[in-house]
């Protein structure tokens, strides 16, 4: 008996983390979300970890290094990996069938290179925004 | 929707949504081609150089010029007697190299993405406010609000900066090479901060994430403002950084003081009266 009660409180734990992975706290629980960000924003860039994407980016803008991108990790959306863009005020999902590394330094190269094409992308939101609302 | 064609409303700029049948969740797609520029900015080349002489002109009008210099592929625009005119450089969303000879007034450089910027000058207050990417040196000192609300990039002043500089930063770096006024670092949310000198009183006031590394003495630091300790990956970074903000100050990075915020007014007001008591 003891066993099976044991199985049953691992599986219960298990689901709610996927569920409310961020949410801990009284007041988290009051309020219905997460205080603070889910993942280390003071995380300061492993240069060595550079990818050649990235490296042709900061040459190209004239840079000596990442420059805004430092402050770009790698996040989470309702539990999917995820990069924040300050250009649309929200999370952007990567794909489903991307594999990413382990380390997090190697998992935030990846989110840099996602986010600049996907802002520089002819497709990004604020295209269709800008077309519809820019002054002349 | 109904249409708004014909209405006064549509007049007065507002216009149909276009959007229709986009989802709020956004995906990234794989096979987008290297692009590494806004997909309506300027083509520019650095090379390419030009001047504009300030003196007789107004800020609106040195700011269309930048702006126009750019659209015939000018990477690399000097402007001569600025005469610490108000608000000159903002809003430049593009690959650029921008020298200021001479001071700028308040809000220089406000509300950039991407330019690479050096003033000879002195700055007024918030210089570079709202920056979104690239990099401002100021060769002299700058006033109050130093980088307001800056949200990427890196801010440098080699002399010194007044009071609340980095306020209410949202991220990239700023690099101070003297000292810093009172409430530095106030309401900041993300980011890093280095002072090489002193600085003044009530230092991160407030702090809900960020880094602040101080190379002098600090008078005091603010509410929720805590020491913590350096790891070699922040000596590193330091050690790169300062080199990118061309400071060539002999500093003792592993005697830096590191800030962090103590994160107890994260939940202020959920905090005991006691509790409250001892976070302020």
């Amino acid at each position: 008996m003891a066993k099976k009660k044991k199985v049953k409180a691992k599986k219960k734990s298990s689901s709610a983390k996927v569920k409310d992975k961020g949410i801990k706290t009284a007041r988290e629980k009051m309020i219905g979300q997460h205080i603070g960000y889910r993942y280390d924003v003071n995380l300061l860039p492993d240069y060595d970890r550079l990818t050649p994407f990235l490296k042709k980016y900061i040459e190209h803008m004239g840079w000596d290094d990442l420059n805004w991108l430092e402050d770009v990790h790698m996040g989470y959306e309702d539990g999917k990996p995820a990069v924040f863009d300050r250009n649309i005020n929200g999370w952007v999902t990567t794909p489903s069938n991307l594999k990413l590394p382990e380390d997090q330094q190697d998992r935030d190269m990846i989110a840099r290179e996602l986010l600049i094409k996907f802002q520089m992308s002819s497709n990004h939101p604020l295209v269709t925004l800008k077309k519809a609302y820019k002054k002349n | 929707m109904a249409s708004i064609k014909g209405h006064k409303s549509s007049e007065m700029g507002l216009h149909e949504e276009v959007l229709t049948g986009r989802t709020q969740q956004v995906f990234f797609n794989p096979e987008e081609s290297e692009n590494f520029v806004y997909h309506d900015s300027y083509e520019v080349d650095f090379n390419k150089r030009t001047e504009i002489d300030a003196s007789n002109i107004e800020c609106l009008e040195i700011n269309s010029k930048i702006k126009e210099l750019m659209s015939q592929g000018y990477g690399t625009i000097v402007i001569k007697n600025p005469g610490s005119k108000h608000s000159i450089g903002v809003g430049i969303l593009n690959k650029l190299n921008l020298i200021v000879e001479g001071s700028l007034g308040y809000f220089g450089i406000g509300s950039v993405d991407g330019p690479n910027v050096r003033i000879s000058g002195r700055v007024g207050w918030s210089c570079a406010e709202n920056m979104m990417a690239g990099k401002v040196v100021i060769e002299k000192n700058a006033g109050s609000c130093f980088g307001a609300a800056i949200r990427g990039g890196d801010l440098i002043c080699k002399g010194s900066v007044g009071a609340r500089s980095g306020i209410d930063m949202k991220g990239g770096t700023i690099i101070v090479g003297g000292d810093a006024g009172a409430f530095t670092g106030f309401m900041m949310q993300r980011g890093r901060i280095v002072i090489l000198g002193d600085v003044g009183p009530n230092l991160a006031d407030s702090l809900y994430d960020g880094t602040i590394f101080v190379g002098g003495k600090i008078k005091s630091l603010g509410a929720d403002a805590v020491e913590a300790e350096m790891t070699d990956l922040d000596v590193s970074w330091l050690k790169r950084k300062l080199k990118v903000a061309e400071i060539d100050k002999k500093v003792d990075f592993e005697k830096m003081t590191k800030i962090v915020s103590g994160k107890k007014l994260w939940n202020y007001d959920n905090l005991e009266p006691a509790e409250r008591k001892g976070a302020i």
